[in-house]
């Protein structure tokens, strides 16, 4: 089923008289800059999930907050829809533009305002880069956690929208735990704060509602993370098996030893072999897993830790353990794995790479499940892991020239989702649901659940303008899916009527 | 696993709350009611979430417990003890009788807050009964889960104004290998100037209270961290339990009969000038005061600071909690109008206008 917006099943969206629009935005806003012709508009039709593209209605791209605010009112009087962009980046298509929408662009608001090193926090628009943050807090020995993989490009104001994790999670937390505070514009333009500069605020956790929620809710003007000392010492162990149960197994031991690794992550054999081709990072190519396991602190700390969970992979059957000799080594075992998706991408013309999480413990039948559907659909899937948390990024091979592939990889994927959902997992675990996974979300939760959530949404945004249809499907929508896509002889929802 | 008062009794809890959805009656729901001198006081039927209890799943080596609501606090913190892990958040208990429900309702931490972070830091799940009637469940047993809106840690802190909290999943972690309690002599300035250096470095600290006098620091981490940090700070030992004193509000400072306010600030705010006597927590950014000053003078004080108050004398004060802006609270109404639209759920227990 397609997830490109289609007013049928995701609502219906409002006519717009685009060139009164245009001719108002220029009277109220003479100095914003509006992007409206073809060629214009063409870089903005898909973020970081480009299998999809929309041609925006218009593009604009403010510099200060009154013209974001005069946005936000113009388009509420109008009943425009408004889809919020930062960087682009985001993997599931939350940035995806409307035929009828206003594509709202945070990019320029790039200035880090300030930084409070006694405070251990900084400041700074939604628009600047999340390595722009670290870069700029490193002279005071302090840095930023969270590490998304696109960071040296994807912006903070789009990680608090989609709740942005990465390789250190399992120890440092994900956005919503590295945040004190931020400043929104409501769907009217209305300034609000949520969270404050102390570590909590009165009232209900709105920070944490809103972090995470897709640019449904609100549109962030302004960040105030957390900063962290950075750790004096990382080490990183590369340990190969000669199966994946093994190397699952060894994760669990290592946490059961009572070790939290900075990083800790997993690759089977074609993410390995791959990564080996493209990077010469000095992986096992024979192995059928490797595991690479970070341990960041205090030098005695880590030097203890190194030699415990050096002991562990080999009692859980580690073929080899190597210890990074030198930073340079361990720069080497990481740029592999960070460079596994491209890397995958040079056997393939095209992949598609899922997010889905599962409990530890089902790692090795949900891999099995994976290779078996690999098998079924015919498409070759490379495994690349966050053990640590949980959270799977198996990457479909396929070449969208073959007729049929990209659909085989789309229901393939669908698949791998489902059966996270069933093992008690997520459908995603970071790139956030967007567009991409919003028929999965029928197959996570129920109608009721589904009501709850478009509840939420209407206390902040009751007529619907904000980013509509991401994130949370419409029950109609959640019906056609469920009546196309039979589980097990069940229907989902079998409470609602067909259409 | 399963405790002899285990039971699953989310059925008549549900049946409870449509019966109180079907006669418009307000629910005033409790565990043992240790935190009922926090917020307002409230009318309503008791909802007692105490049958509703055990807990439902804990794999050490998946860092996840699953509790349900009524299960007592005490009961959820041997569980974990016995496996060598913890909830670092060290939620207070304040009675013998603490529920798992009443720890997310309240969103209470304890002393390692800041550096471990909130008990809403460490939610990753939850079961709820709605304002709708329906029994239903947000988030999961996963460590990163971003699919739709994050009603889970919503649910943290907000005194079951939005719904029944049935059953909880919570990340947990080892506990630290080594810990060591010191206390410093000096004053409170020099212990917030010290404490902002502290800050940042890789030093681990996991606690931090000065009591007016004395600086009191617990450190926790490996053998070789602990052991260099207290060469580096030297200091007098002081006994671990000083901290769960601190934490239950057994220390001497607060048994004078003065109301009790807690002041959230920035971490690094200067000493304040407020009458009364004042003990910092959280390296700063929690400070608790005994005072006999207004509370809107108390406010204003900390409002400039960019902090705020709540009253923690029950009674004392209709507004416990900080007031919130005019825009804030129009949507606070929206938000609990959306989830609770018949207002059944502890009204008026955080603000007078939820």
């Amino acid at each position: 089923m397609n997830i490109l917006y289609d007013e049928r099943v995701d609502g219906v969206l409002p006519d717009v008289d685009r060139a009164a629009l245009i001719q108002a935005m220029r009277e109220r806003m003479p100095n914003l800059d509006v992007l409206h012709e073809p060629e214009e508009l063409r870089p903005y039709e898909c973020d970081g999930l480009s299998a999809y593209r929309t041609t925006p209605m218009l593009v604009v791209l403010p510099r200060h907050l009154d013209e974001v605010q005069g946005v936000l009112r113009l388009c509420h009087e109008r009943h425009v829809p408004v889809i919020a962009r930062g960087a682009g980046t985001g993997l599931s298509g939350g940035a995806l533009p409307l035929e009828k929408g206003v594509l709202l662009v945070m990019a320029r608001f790039n200035n880090i305002l300030h930084i409070d090193p006694a405070a251990r926090t900084a400041r700074v628009q939604p628009g600047v880069r999340n390595l722009a943050i670290s870069q700029a807090t490193a002279p005071f020995g302090l840095y930023y956690a969270p590490d998304p993989s696109s960071q040296i490009a994807c912006s903070i104001g789009g990680n608090v929208a989609e709740n942005a994790g990465g390789v250190h999670c399992l120890k440092y937390g994900l956005t919503v735990h590295n945040l004190l505070k931020i400043d929104i514009l409501t769907v009217d333009g209305e300034h609000l704060s949520l969270g404050s500069q102390a570590l909590d605020s009165p009232g209900f956790d709105l920070l944490a509602l809103f972090t995470g929620s897709e640019g449904m809710l609100g549109v962030i003007t302004e960040v105030t993370v957390k900063l962290l000392p950075k750790p004096q010492t990382a080490k990183v162990l590369l340990a190969a098996f000669d199966s994946v149960e093994k190397a699952g197994r060894a994760v669990a031991d290592i946490i059961a030893a009572g070790i939290i690794p900075g990083g800790l992550e997993m690759m089977d054999n074609l993410a390995i072999r791959a990564a080996e081709d493209f990077i010469h990072a000095g992986y096992p190519v024979e192995a059928e897993a490797i595991l690479l396991c970070e341990l960041d602190g205090v030098e005695a700390d880590v030097h203890a830790d190194c030699d415990r969970v050096r002991q562990v992979l080999q009692q859980a059957g580690a073929t080899e353990v190597r210890l990074a000799k030198d930073e340079a080594e361990r720069v080497r075992f990481w740029a592999g794995r960070k460079n596994a998706f491209p890397a995958v991408g040079r056997l393939s013309p095209d992949y598609y790479c899922m997010d889905g999480t599962i409990p530890r413990r089902a790692l090795p039948g949900v891999l099995q499940a994976i290779a078996a559907l690999s098998a079924e659909y015919d498409l070759r899937v490379a495994n690349v892991f966050h053990a640590g948390d949980g959270n799977m990024h198996p990457l479909i091979l396929f070449d969208a020239n073959q007729p049929g592939e990209l659909d085989r990889a789309e229901a393939l994927g669908g698949r791998i989702l489902e059966l996270c959902v069933k093992v008690g997992g997520s459908i995603t675990g970071e790139h956030g649901v967007g567009r991409e996974k919003i028929n999965q979300m029928c197959a996570q939760f129920n109608s009721d659940e589904l009501t709850l959530f478009h509840a939420v949404k209407a206390a902040f945004d009751p007529s619907g303008l904000l980013n509509p249809g991401k994130n949370i499907p419409t029950l109609h929508r959640c019906a056609e899916f469920g009546a196309m896509h039979v589980h097990m002889g069940q229907l989902p929802f079998p409470e609602l009527e067909r259409f | 696993m399963p405790g002899e008062h285990d039971i699953d009794d989310s059925g008549a809890l549900l049946e409870q709350v449509n019966q109180a959805l079907q006669d418009a009656t307000p629910l005033r729901i409790q565990g043992s009611n240790s935190k009922a001198f926090l917020g307002r006081i409230t009318a309503g039927e008791v909802l007692d979430t105490r049958s509703h209890r055990g807990i439902v799943s804990y794999d050490p080596t998946e860092l996840v417990i699953t509790a349900r609501c009524g299960t007592p606090l005490a009961e959820l913190a041997q569980v974990l003890d016995e496996a060598q892990q913890m909830l670092p958040c060290e939620p207070p208990a304040f009675g013998d009788g603490a529920t798992v429900g009443g720890m997310i309702a309240s969103g209470l931490s304890g002393p390692r807050r800041p550096w471990s972070g909130s008990v809403r830091d460490f939610v990753l799940g939850t079961r709820v009964i709605t304002g709708l009637g329906k029994h239903l469940r947000f988030g999961g047993e996963v460590m990163k889960n971003v699919a739709g809106y994050d009603l889970s840690r919503l649910m943290a802190g907000s005194f079951g104004s939005l719904g029944v909290i049935t059953e909880v999943s919570l990340k947990v972690l080892p506990k630290p290998r080594q810990c060591l309690s010191i206390s410093l002599e000096m004053d409170a300035d020099r212990a917030l100037l010290r404490l902002a250096e502290w800050g940042q470095q890789p030093l681990p600290i996991s606690a931090a209270c000065h009591d007016g006098l004395r600086l009191h620091l617990r450190l926790e981490g490996g053998e070789g961290s602990v052991t260099a940090a207290h060469d580096r700070l030297g200091g007098e030992l002081l006994d671990a339990s000083f901290w769960a004193d601190l934490n239950e509000h057994r220390l001497s400072f607060f048994d004078e009969n003065q109301p009790l306010w807690r002041l959230s600030v920035p971490n690094n705010t200067a000493r304040l000038a407020l009458p009364g006597r004042q003990l910092l927590d959280w390296g700063g950014a929690q400070r608790w005061l005994k005072s006999d000053a207004e509370g809107a003078f108390i406010r204003k004080v900390i409002d400039e600071v960019g902090g705020h108050v709540t009253c923690y004398s029950h009674g004392l004060s209709d507004c416990p909690f900080q007031p919130l802006s005019g825009p804030l609270m129009r949507y606070h109404r929206s938000l609990k109008q959306q989830l609770d639209p018949q207002q059944i759920f502890n009204p008026g227990r955080l603000y007078a206008e939820l």
